[in-house]
């Protein structure tokens, strides 16, 4: 009988984590109830001020538009990665393709976004061609627009979705679309109702592994957008290092965790059958490492 | 020679699929356009984006007038292997501990080796430095490794406990059998049949950890800068032609990293 050493293994990770995460997460949540202290910092005194403060329209306002361009986002991002997933998949080059979306992919996130600023700046290279070639008289305002900020948006997480959805399409087997197809299909059929259903797992989690950091953006907005085009991100920012209002940026920290946790559950419930639970958790765990594995974000 | 996937394929595409061609080909453009936008404006003689001509002098300037860089460089490399080696430590023995043995605190480890991974960067940002503050820690390149531990333990330990799935415990008993102790067992044989996932997760961590801005850019202090909060700055605070040739020896850096991956790409990205 060996002796069972399974809390020996693991106390390092557990203690770390304990203290590292879980507990700056209670934190949150306990700050959140408090009073905002004077000079930043809180008072030790009860106080639903900072959930008051979630709920006015202001930030209701705030929060449905960090949802809209959310979901516009993701939308747009899934509805390229699919057939570009797809394509990959069935290609006979499908290493020289990968290459082509991981050396993008695994380039410093900020230098992504940077070659935005580049291309759309008001002395930039689409306003330097457009000057040039004198489509325009003065220099076009595209950077620090909301259309700049769906645009970077889409442009750093594709991979994210790419990624999944060509994992997924590739373990497909094609000649059941030849089979749909040879039983009177149209193309379009066969891809609808044979292809999509089968690849539905793939789908949730390029849909997840895009949503969940758009929703949490910070950098992008910042960089690229102007304030009306701030997203919840930037609102927790403001509120921990310039308004130093600690227990209001607690209560929106949790208001991103909830959305998140929720969107999380809704993927595992549409994705598993009813036997699942650590398998399942495992499985999308390790689709999301295989995507941010590789330092994106 | 027959190959029954090629034959597949060749099938297929008797019938193109001529939409997602189209698509797949202006999204891979899309992606690389902006690559080639900046190395081009890395070879301008002028500051503006207008082209005046051919010139190297941006690179000389990257590699004799930016001692802050390399600094920040520095930084970022010290903290990237430190915390990737610690979190792979303890990342993989709690991997171990998962996989082999029933305990209490298993559901537990298994959930907080899941949850950093799909919480949104900015909260555990934000929640790492409240907790700082909160204990009184100064904020500087300390935290940022203690954060960085933090975010990278899960990445290890999934990519481990995949390793210890596939694991033969046979191997183990025959050990024991053969009279070795725990820390030989250990030592001897179980670490070097999981060193493949042991290495990815290292890899792992320290690709995530000379990424990261959005932690660090909320647990770091004055004077502790790490690449990423450097470019940040470059960036926000008067853009210089030298992020341009920064850029492009980057890219090339990861494009040389990858080439030779390339066979791994797919097990990479399937995995």
């Amino acid at each position: 009988m060996k002796r069972n050493l399974g809390n020996l293994y693991a106390g390092p990770m557990i203690l770390w984590l304990t203290v590292f995460f879980t507990v700056p997460l209670l934190i949150i949540v306990g700050f959140s109830f408090l009073r905002k202290g004077l000079y930043g910092g809180v008072e030790w005194q009860a106080s639903l001020d900072a959930w008051k403060a979630v709920g006015t329209p202001n930030l209701v306002a705030v929060t449905v538009k960090t949802f809209v361009v959310s979901m516009v986002a993701t939308v747009i991002t899934l509805a390229l990665a699919l057939p570009t997933g797809y394509r990959m998949a069935r290609s006979k080059r499908q290493v020289l393709l990968l290459l082509l979306v991981i050396v993008p992919f695994w380039t410093n996130f900020l230098l992504r976004v940077f070659a935005w600023m580049v291309i759309l700046g008001n002395n930039g290279f689409v306003n330097d061609i457009l000057l040039r070639t004198g489509l325009v008289k003065s220099s076009l305002r595209l950077l620090n627009t909301q259309g700049a900020v769906l645009l970077v948006l889409v442009y750093v997480y594709l991979p994210y979705a790419i990624l999944p959805l060509f994992s997924t399409i590739d373990k497909f087997d094609f000649t059941l679309l030849e089979a749909a197809r040879d039983l009177g299909a149209s193309k379009l059929q066969a891809i609808v109702r044979v292809l999509l259903p089968n690849i539905k797992g793939g789908i949730f989690a390029a849909f997840l592994f895009t949503f969940i950091p758009i929703f949490g953006a910070y950098a992008v907005p910042l960089l690229v957008g102007d304030m009306n085009s701030y997203m919840l991100g930037n609102f927790i920012a403001d509120q921990l290092t310039k308004a130093r209002n600690l227990p209001f940026t607690a209560s929106l920290s949790l208001l991103v965790t909830f959305v998140t946790t929720i969107g999380i559950l809704i993927l595992m419930r549409l994705q598993a059958a009813p036997e699942r639970s650590a398998e399942a958790d495992a499985a999308i765990a390790a689709d999301y490492a295989a995507a941010n594995g590789n330092g994106g974000r | 020679m027959y190959r029954p996937e090629v034959m597949k394929r060749i099938a297929w595409n008797r019938d193109v699929f001529t939409f997602s061609r189209i698509v797949c080909a202006l999204t891979i453009g899309f992606l690389l356009l902006p690559l080639l936008v900046l190395a081009a404006y890395s070879f301008n003689d002028s500051r503006t984006m207008s082209w005046t001509g051919f010139s190297t002098k941006w690179y000389e300037k990257l590699f004799s007038g930016s001692p802050d860089l390399w600094r920040a460089f520095r930084n970022s490399i010290v903290i990237a292997i430190g915390s990737g080696a610690v979190a792979t430590a303890i990342g993989t023995l709690g991997a171990i501990g998962a996989a082999r043995y029933r305990f209490r605190l298993r559901g537990y480890v298994q959930t907080i080796g899941f949850l950093p991974m799909i919480l949104p960067e900015i909260i555990i940002g934000v929640s790492l430095s409240m907790f700082f503050a909160g204990i009184g820690l100064k904020l500087g390149l300390f935290t940022i490794f203690l954060a960085h531990v933090s975010f990278n333990l899960p990445f290890v330990f999934l990519l481990v406990s995949a390793r210890m799935e596939e694991f033969d415990y046979s191997i183990v008993e025959a050990a024991y059998d053969l009279g070795a102790n725990e820390i030989q067992t250990l030592t001897l044989v179980v670490l070097p049949t999981i060193m493949p996932g042991i290495l990815s997760g290292f890899l792992t961590a320290v690709t995530l950890s000379l990424e990261d801005f959005v932690i660090t850019f909320f647990v770091s202090g004055p004077g502790s800068t790490t690449l990423p909060l450097y470019i940040y700055s470059m960036i926000r605070y008067g853009v210089s032609p030298v992020i341009n040739a920064l850029s492009v020896l980057m890219i090339a850096g990861t494009a040389l990293l990858a080439i030779p991956l390339r066979k791994f790409l797919k097990d990479f990205a399937v995995h």
